[in-house]
């Protein structure tokens, strides 16, 4: 007598349905390559532009207030603030003043990405040994020297850590730009859920989700590589 | 005064917000050219604070700043500190950069072409004995910290600066390899003849080090301007002998250097040698002990008698090893240590290479102590 008889079955049901639902999940993929391909492009445009901007300001930011605590600790605080208020309601607050689509949503995913990279520069720029500020003042090279060839390269691990939580957070969030009308992958999520239960419902939602953590996981390969190419072994 | 003064501080105060007393109150100070004046005193007298008046890393409240004669009070400060070498106790080496790229930072802000700085680089390994094939490109976590020093050394040498700033330079360095870079830094201080204005708070280190020693008490102000033999022997006042400590005979054996000792010859024997004609030399001199040399002159052990009559072992084998030689350049404190550590109670001295010179004795030393203390009565 097969004593687990009543598990194998199920265990057995279980895998079928997973199969069968991945099989139907890929058909709905192949079924609509230009939606796909139009939903992932969106979605990487804005971890792209919104990465790349954000990071560019925070770090100027942060590079800007180094050396004054009051304006340093006061942009961290606004950044806070900015990660602390709702996403439904960051996406839709500027929509009466840029209208719908990809605006409000560079916005708000902006807004997001600001407090990683611009907490990661303080914190890098901070942890400086002073003592290499003092033999690179030293040696004669001005502010401007001493910034960009000892500070920032020696906080560059810790800059891009934040860039990196960023990007991770964007890829994330940027599937609410769809309720403003900002396309990406978020598309097929709400579609799915609007749809529930009806056939290729979780098909689509499935669809949307995966992709965001396929991009997810080949961006951070990009910054991984990124890391690699642009930190000193010495530092390493 | 003829004597060529390339730093002058003139009347030179650093008065801090919020607090009373200045760090720094009216403080002249003169750097002879070539010479190395050492800036003294316990913590907090201000000794780093003037160093870093020096290349304008703090910046007067008021007074001025003479370098060769020009007032650079208040030109460019980065331009100033491109001409003043800069070593300190934590070295602040750039831990993102390899030791050659450390070594070019200042030749590179002058816009030195590749190949000269490459060479330049190559020649101040050597200069602080490191081997440019294996260091230059490693990292500074891959060096010690007597090694980071070097490096650290080497790097404010590197636009040969006339000025060099040292602050505490071997302070956070353990005490056997400290001695050496002290010796090794004399050494070359005698081949390059720059101006260095060096702080410390160890008053040994100080007298071995400095031509010139200015003893600072609070607010750096001048206790004693002097050569160390002139301290030692006539302290201004109480501040200056309570910071003199005990033992200053002792502390003068850092002042003189072997090559100030007269030598003492003892029979020397060179291998390879016949037992018999060992024996011989050594009968035929007053000495009990001769010393065997190699083929190089490189002194190789002490032979006495009973070493030389026990026959079961081969000349190059008897008496006792001679592990430590001591070079021109070493105080008399390094000669007396070898001297109480050798059974003999001989130091073997050579020359750079290697080569024997001759013994340092416990005699020669107490001579040259008591001339010494004789001349300036």
């Amino acid at each position: 007598m097969d004593v687990g008889g009543g598990f194998a079955p199920s265990h057995i049901t279980f895998t079928k349905e997973l199969m069968e639902f991945i099989g139907s999940l890929w058909e709905f993929l192949l079924g609509r390559p230009e939606q796909v391909r139009d939903a992932i492009f969106e979605h990487l445009l804005y971890v792209v532009v919104v990465v790349g901007l954000a990071s560019a300001f925070s770090i100027m930011i942060g590079v800007l207030t180094r050396y004054n605590v009051f304006a340093r600790e006061l942009s961290l605080a606004i950044g806070s603030v900015f990660l602390t208020i709702p996403s439904l309601a960051l996406f839709t607050i500027f929509i009466p003043l840029v209208g719908l689509g990809f605006w409000p949503s560079f916005i708000a995913l902006f807004l997001y990405a600001i407090l990683p990279v611009l907490r990661n520069t303080v914190t890098g720029l901070e942890q400086v040994d002073p003592s290499v500020l003092e033999a690179a003042k030293g040696m004669g090279l001005t502010n401007t020297e001493v910034l960009l060839r000892v500070q920032l390269p020696l906080a560059w691990p810790v800059i891009l850590a934040g860039v990196r939580i960023a990007t991770m957070l964007t890829v994330g969030i940027a599937a609410i730009a769809t309720l403003v009308a900002g396309g990406g992958l978020g598309d097929f999520i709400k579609s799915g859920l609007a749809r529930l239960p009806l056939p290729n419902s979780l098909e689509s939602i499935w669809l949307g989700t995966l992709l965001c953590l396929l991009l997810a996981f080949v961006i951070d390969l990009g910054l991984k590589v990124l890391k690699t190419a642009t930190i000193s072994r010495g530092i390493r | 005064m003829t004597d060529d003064v390339l730093i002058r501080l003139e009347d030179v105060t650093k008065q801090y917000g919020g607090t009373e007393e200045p760090a720094v109150n009216s403080l002249t100070l003169e750097v002879i050219r070539g010479e190395v004046l050492v800036l003294v005193g316990p913590s907090g007298c201000g000794k780093s604070t003037t160093l870093r008046l020096i290349n304008r890393l703090i910046e007067p409240s008021s007074g001025k700043l003479f370098l060769d004669g020009e007032d650079v009070t208040s030109i460019n400060a980065s331009m100033l500190r491109r001409k003043i070498g800069y070593v300190i106790q934590q070295v602040g080496l750039f831990p993102h950069r390899t030791i050659a790229e450390n070594i070019a930072t200042v030749p590179k802000l002058l816009g030195w072409d590749k190949k000269k700085i490459d060479e330049r680089v190559d020649e101040l390994l050597e200069v602080v004995s490191m081997d440019p094939k294996t260091y230059r490109e490693r990292y500074p976590k891959e060096l010690s910290g007597g090694q980071a020093q070097r490096v650290g050394v080497a790097r404010a040498l590197a636009a040969d600066p006339d000025v060099l700033l040292m602050d505490e330079p071997f302070g956070a360095i353990d005490p056997i390899t400290r001695d050496r870079l002290q010796n090794e830094f004399l050494r070359l201080q005698q081949d390059l003849k720059k101006t260095i204005v060096f702080v410390t708070h160890d008053i040994d280190e100080a007298i071995k080090m400095g031509n010139r020693i200015a003893i600072l008490r609070e607010g750096s102000e001048i206790a004693q301007l002097d050569t160390p033999e002139a301290i030692l022997a006539d302290p201004a006042d109480e501040f200056v002998e309570n910071f003199l400590g005990s033992g200053a005979i002792l502390k003068s054996l850092t002042l003189a250097k072997i090559k100030d000792l007269e030598l003492h010859q003892v029979p020397v024997l060179k291998a390879p040698v016949m037992r018999d004609k060992a024996l011989e030399t050594l009968q035929e001199s007053e000495d009990s002990t001769a010393i065997l040399l190699d083929k190089d002159d490189k002194p190789l052990r002490w032979l006495d008698q009973s070493a030389l009559n026990r026959t079961s072992q081969p000349i190059e084998k008897s008496g006792r090893p001679i592990t430590v030689d001591l070079q021109p350049e070493d105080t008399l404190q390094d000669a007396l240590t070898v001297m109480l550590q050798s059974s003999t109670g001989l130091a073997a001295v050579t020359d750079r290479k290697g080569t024997y010179l001759g013994c340092a004795t416990i005699e020669s030393l107490a001579n040259l102590i008591v001339s010494g203390q004789g001349s300036k009565n």
